[in-house]
């Protein structure tokens, strides 16, 4: 696989979109303004008329567009996520990210010749499960999920005939998505069925004897001294205690910076890099998606990577390779 | 001003949805004031005020004039602010994402948007304005325009 | 309601010694009012060793004692080995399968029977119908569902041939992740992890910095610290079109867990006094049913007839 890695770049807004292009993405990933996607965040996303736009804008300057539509159909209102699907085809979009096989069914029943990639969304682990969905469905690209290592990322692309992509930076989920309803326990709002997770709308700060407590719902997530990093009440990089230990038990408030295992997970066969984040800002757009352009172009001329330089942009302020490297199990 | 801004973009209260209703409570903690907006569709309002007589208000975002500028003109990533603490948010959560996500869309300049407000004189002021400005952000460590125009 | 409803035993989810496990399954084979067990290892594939040749003895007795056995594949396969436990399950001959990761489809021959567990997300009516046309034959829905989302998925069900059943019972299975955390809160690498999980038949307890009951952790699995129970919701999950209630096993009394159900089903026991009943057989646990309102999983939303009195709220 001697191929240019893609950078799959993420856009809230319009303007993020723009700004991403600018910034040298090859492709950037987006949603409708509704419970369809996955960050389903207030004040986030794309009209029709919007995406139509960003479309159009992306195809100008060389970039293409896919469209996240992956979260799972609610029982008896499929037609507003089939609405997005025909939306996007509409609009332009290269491709459409999916996870649920309802809707992957629908989307190839509909629109075949409209590129479809499965969503992380879908947890497909492993090369049978990828097989399943190829087959069952012509997905062309599936996004692989955070909880593999470079070794068994580089196994499945020996075996599976479609691409991969794999996250390189950005906010860390410690759990398989698409499988996980801690949100949902704490709020009633889960990433399946609203496209939250640790919903705003349930999140409350507090000063309490010197400390800020994050509360989701009626639970504490986190309490620090006044002056630490302050955490967002995500709901797994939360502080609790076990067996009287007080610690962060399923994850620290770090995120993923696989930057310099680039040239490895190219060496693995994975055909496209993906940076998380429709939910920040142009700012943090503009910076990440320009260093990871120097990177990939680094990458494809056979230069070192340059490390470290967006460590300020992260939760925490602290990076991790994650599941990239096996001691994180 | 803010009257200004909701006539000049209209994309910003489509974002904001419910939270157009909300008020939030900006407090610039360098400063001896706060102010005090309420992006209402119909009639957009912001007024400085004192600390004390803030009075109530759904969302409170606090924090630096530098940091509070950065925000509004995308020079700064809201989240990287609030992780490192230059900011604090209170209150409606939901409504300070909603704001957040809206300004950072609406690709505000306070410069174009305060000549704007001043009508006829408006290209003379934003002349005059991006004159001065730059300098100023240089002096100050402000970022007083929009980071990709100035 | 001219159909029985039925009871499952769903798979066991914690790591018990096999002296433990076969003596729990020996009793449910002989006392349990359950019609259908689901055996095998769902969580994790290092634990399958200590108890894999008990299954076929298991097996024989369940089966002796009038019940229905459905071996269970794991939530998530990302080994070698984990794929090879796959193949050989569905190799293995003639029970029907409960797939709990969709690679088991991989593996399984278009047109075979299998059900569908919790972990799968079928959310919609879609998603069902293709794997009805799959093979599918039972569905037990994910456990966040709400009340509106499981009376049309009921129908859809019903008019595609598919049991419906739902989690009626026992901590609700919440996230599944590749990394271990009994090994991390021991301090121990996954790949070292010396089985601490065995120390915890009902997991281990997650409290919030302000001392709330919260979750409950079993090694890569993370599951609610409430107790699903939905005695109170039977009524009305039957008169939507639920035919099969599951109940999860726990280190109580499962044999009297199912007997109330049971009786609750059977119209020989009102569900308020099931409910003070199961309250008193396991004073320690905290009730809840949050999911099926749309509200927050945790909560416990009384049901009409139930008095709050009997029931201990989270």
């Amino acid at each position: 696989m001697g191929n240019k890695l893609e950078l799959v770049c993420p856009a809230g807004t319009p303007a993020a979109l723009r700004t991403a292009v600018d910034a040298g993405a090859d492709s950037i990933y987006c949603g409708f303004r509704d419970e369809t996607n996955a960050r389903n965040f207030p004040g986030l996303n794309f009209s029709p008329e919007e995406m139509a736009q960003g479309v159009a804008y992306a195809h100008a300057k060389g970039a293409r567009v896919l469209v996240a539509i992956n979260t799972f159909p609610r029982a008896g209102a499929a037609e507003i996520w089939h609405r997005a699907v025909d939306e996007a085809a509409r609009a332009g979009a290269d491709a459409l990210i999916l996870a649920d096989m309802g809707l992957l069914a629908y989307a190839a029943e509909r629109h075949p010749q409209l590129r479809r990639h499965l969503s992380v969304q879908a947890a497909a682990a492993n090369a049978d499960a990828i097989r399943f969905y190829v087959e069952e469905f012509g997905v062309k690209r599936v996004v692989l999920p955070r909880v593999l290592t470079v070794a068994e990322i580089a196994a499945i692309n020996r075996e599976v005939p479609c691409e991969t992509e794999v996250f390189v930076f950005g906010g860390l989920c410690v759990m398989a998505e698409g499988r996980c309803s801690l949100s949902s326990y704490a709020t009633g709002r889960s990433p399946n069925m609203n496209g939250v997770c640790s919903p705003a709308s349930h999140v409350h700060y507090r000063e309490e004897r010197g400390e800020l407590v994050s509360r989701l719902g009626e639970f504490t997530i986190d309490r620090v001294s006044k002056g630490e990093p302050a955490p967002y009440p995500t709901l797994c990089k939360g502080c609790f205690s076990v067996s009287g230990k007080r610690g962060h038990v399923f994850e620290d408030p770090v995120s993923l910076d696989a930057a310099t295992l680039i040239p490895e997970l190219a060496q693995a066969g994975v055909t496209a890099l993906k940076i998380e984040g429709r939910q920040r800002s142009r700012s943090y757009i503009h910076d990440v998606v320009a260093s990871f352009r120097r990177a990939v172009d680094a990458q494809a001329a056979g230069n070192p990577i340059p490390a470290g330089e967006l460590r300020r942009l992260s939760e925490g302020q602290t990076t991790t390779a994650g599941a990239y490297r096996k001691t994180w199990r | 001003m803010a009257t200004s801004v909701g006539r000049r973009q209209p994309g910003l209260f489509a974002r904001l949805g419910v939270h157009a209703e909300k008020s939030f409570l900006l407090d610039v903690t360098d400063l001896p004031f706060v102010f005090r907006l309420e992006p209402r569709r119909d009639r957009p309002h912001i007024e400085p005020r004192r600390r004390e007589d803030a009075g109530a208000w759904d969302a409170r975002i606090a924090g630096t004039l530098s940091a509070l500028l950065g925000l509004v003109h995308g020079a700064a990533d809201g989240d990287a602010l609030f992780f490192s603490r230059d900011i604090v948010i209170e209150g409606d959560m939901e409504a300070v994402l909603a704001l957040r996500n809206a300004l950072d869309d609406a690709e505000l300049d306070l410069s174009v948007e305060a000549a704007a407000a001043f009508g006829a004189a408006g290209a003379a002021a934003e002349r005059i304005a991006r004159r001065i400005l730059p300098m100023a952000s240089r002096v100050t460590g402000l970022a007083l325009t929009r980071r990709d125009r100035s | 309601m001219p159909e029985r409803p039925t009871i499952t035993l769903g798979p066991l989810l914690f790591n018990w010694s096999a002296d433990q496990w076969s003596d729990f399954y020996a009793r449910i084979a002989d006392e349990a009012p359950v019609d259908r067990v689901c055996l095998g290892e769902v969580v994790c594939s290092k634990r399958m060793p200590f108890y894999v040749d008990r299954i076929p003895d298991t097996i024989e007795r369940l089966h002796r004692g009038g019940k229905e056995v459905i071996l269970s594949s794991l939530a998530l396969v990302t080994l070698k080995r984990e794929r090879q436990m796959c193949a050989d399950l569905a190799a293995s001959g003639e029970l029907e399968i409960e797939v709990n990761d969709l690679t088991m489809l991989a593996h399984l021959p278009k047109g075979r029977p299998f059900s569908i567990s919790p972990l799968i997300n079928v959310y919609n009516e879609g998603t069902l119908v293709h794997l009805a046309k799959r093979g599918a034959t039972r569905l037990c829905l994910p456990p966040e569902l709400p009340m509106p989302s499981i009376e049309t998925l009921a129908r859809a069900a019903a008019s595609s041939g598919v049991v419906p059943e739902v989690w009626a019972f026992g901590r609700v299975p919440l996230a599944i992740s590749g990394r271990c955390y009994h090994a991390r809160v021991h301090g121990l690498a996954k790949d070292n992890c010396q089985f601490v999980c065995g120390k915890d038949p009902d997991g281990l307890k997650v409290e919030t910095l302000d001392g709330e009951e919260f979750l409950t952790i079993n090694g890569v699995q993370t599951l609610s610290f409430t107790h699903c129970n939905l005695l109170g919701d039977l009524g009305r999950l039957r008169a939507a079109g639920i035919t099969s209630f599951r109940i999860s096993p726990h280190s109580g009394d499962m044999v009297g867990v199912a007997d109330l159900f049971r009786r609750v089903l059977d119209g020989d026991l009102e569900d308020s006094e099931a409910t003070a009943r199961l309250a008193a057989m396991m004073p320690e646990v905290i009730f809840a049913n949050g999911f099926l309102a749309g509200a927050c999983g945790a909560d416990f939303v009384p049901s009409r007839r139930s008095s709050p009195a009997d029931i201990r709220a989270s």
